[in-house]
């Protein structure tokens, strides 16, 4: 077990590093490229712990989709070559800084009364519970209400935002 | 992969030594495939249908010193970089691009044991890591400093995206009818299954999934950024998109980069449309010992389609090859994706 400790800190550690890089970069772009890394850093935790179908969507849909389009939308109406000083900044840090906190405070409490003392033990059969068949099934079979309704959600918000861009 | 080699050879290798062989066998193999498309299709095939005397030239028999040629100009010429450039983003970008060709060769299978890791989502893993080449090129474009540059990014971005849609729908369609995403078990299946009953040479999908084929080779055509949806890259325009600040290294670490992907994304068509490292009739050890072979070949009939395409067609206007993604080949794809269900259900 003490190998995935060690494996979950050095991950944790950077992704904690490339956090605050995301939040004190003077450049938009360079933040982009920092979250990349956070991004990285939970599908490996994901690996870590069996869900390989998870950390590969993860991949694909937040790395591959979400921050092509974060990048994309930055290049084209900024695209800042230099540091941006004092320009990203705002007068609401104290502000951030208490929600930062309490919604910490709020995953930490849950956390630790949810899970303090239990230990997971990883066993070869836990595998297919991470699998690509394992997860369609509890997301079709299951929780297929749920799963409706979040895609209804995003059609409206696609039909919205169509609505919003209509220029004539 | 080498280990089942190896060891009916009578050579036991251990784990350390079987991942360091693995990493070093697919290190070797993005140069190699580069170098074998850039001279098969780029010189060979491109000079004789476009009647072009140069490439033929050098070294005396057939040109075979170009490339050669090629690859120590490319080593002496000096390391630019613009003066307003990024320079981190701007070093880090060609690592990228090639770190994404690398992951992708890592589930492609050579053999029933050849693969490096036969990992159960194999095809999703493959298609989520070519995404990544897109970061690498957007890292590019911005960091130059060239407004060329950054166009030339930024349409690559726009079509890369249009295209990773068809490129998913065409494979699902491949995936129902296998039953399984691993590459591994899309050969197996092609080989174990029957069309209406026919088994004689099982089912190669390029039969019942060929607009599933004709979808992915466009959508890969357009990944990777080859005429006639060379854009992003158009010579005429943008003297070279993305790149047109690179030099030396750093331009043969991209030149690698796409001749390297479309190595690997002619691999995993021929795995997924032509049966992969198998042949009928073929199973067990010999099937490990050719299987690099029989790849080999249908990976190059492939690309040979690929590149034949992109040496005839001219190229397509933005406003055509968005149109074409989204209006006809993704539709095209849901549609195929529908009735490959149906005939799953129904038979």
């Amino acid at each position: 077990m003490w190998e995935q400790q060690v494996a979950f800190w050095i991950i944790a550690v950077a992704m904690a590093g490339a956090a605050i890089g995301v939040v004190r970069a003077n450049n938009v772009v360079h933040a982009a490229l920092f979250l990349i890394v956070v991004f990285a850093g939970s599908a490996a935790q994901y690996i870590l712990l069996l869900a390989e179908f998870v950390a590969w969507v993860q991949v694909l849909i937040y790395i591959g989709a979400i921050i092509v389009l974060f990048l994309f939308g930055v290049m084209l109406t900024r695209a800042p070559m230099r540091e941006e000083r004092g320009k990203l900044d705002n007068s609401q840090r104290l502000a951030a800084a208490v929600v930062a906190l309490f919604l910490f405070g709020v995953l930490a409490v849950f956390l630790v009364d949810a899970f303090a003392g239990t230990e997971l033990r990883f066993r070869d059969s836990m595998v297919e519970v991470g699998s690509a068949a394992s997860v369609g099934e509890s997301i079709f079979r299951q929780f297929v209400i749920p799963f409706e309704v979040v895609s209804m959600l995003l059609l409206a918000a696609l039909v919205g935002a169509v609505a919003l861009a209509r220029r004539d | 992969m080498n280990a089942v080699a190896l060891t009916t050879l009578g050579i036991e290798i251990g784990w350390g030594a079987a991942l360091a062989i693995k990493t070093l066998v697919i290190l070797l193999i993005i140069p190699a495939g580069a170098l074998i498309l850039g001279y098969v299709f780029l010189l060979k095939m491109m000079s004789h249908m476009q009647s072009r005397l140069g490439p033929m030239d050098p070294g005396g028999f057939h040109g075979w010193f170009q490339l050669i040629g090629d690859g120590l100009k490319f080593v002496q010429k000096e390391d630019l970089m613009p003066d307003g450039a990024d320079r981190k983003v701007f070093a880090g970008a060609p690592a990228v691009v090639l770190i994404s060709t690398f992951l992708v060769f890592l589930v492609i299978p050579m053999g029933p044991d050849l693969v490096v890791k036969d990992l159960d989502i194999g095809v999703f893993y493959a298609l989520a890591v070519s995404s990544l080449s897109v970061i690498g090129i957007l890292m590019a474009g911005w960091s130059s400093a060239n407004k060329y540059a950054l166009l030339g990014g930024l349409r690559a971005a726009g079509q890369l995206i249009a295209y990773e849609l068809p490129l998913l729908l065409a494979v699902i369609g491949v995936v129902i009818q296998a039953g399984t995403m691993s590459l591994n078990g899309i050969v197996v299946a092609q080989q174990q299954q029957s069309i209406f009953g026919i088994d004689w040479i099982g089912n190669p999908y390029i039969l019942t999934q060929f607009v599933g084929f004709l979808i992915f080779l466009i959508a890969a055509q357009a990944e990777l950024t080859q005429t006639p949806f060379d854009m992003p890259v158009a010579e005429s325009e943008l003297v070279g998109g993305y790149h047109v600040e690179y030099t030396g290294f750093r331009f043969l670490f991209f030149f690698m980069g796409e001749y390297g992907t479309a190595f690997a994304f002619s691999a995993i068509a021929a795995t997924l449309f032509l049966g992969g490292y198998a042949l009928p009739w073929v199973d067990g050890d010999l099937a490990n010992w050719i299987g690099p072979l029989v790849l080999f070949a249908k990976l190059m009939l492939v690309a040979f389609l690929m590149f034949w395409a992109r040496f005839t067609f001219p190229r397509l206007r933005e406003d055509q090859l968005q149109a074409f993604a989204w209006k006809f080949l993704i539709p095209l794809g849901l549609a195929n994706l529908l009735v490959t269900a149906l005939f799953k259900v129904a038979f």
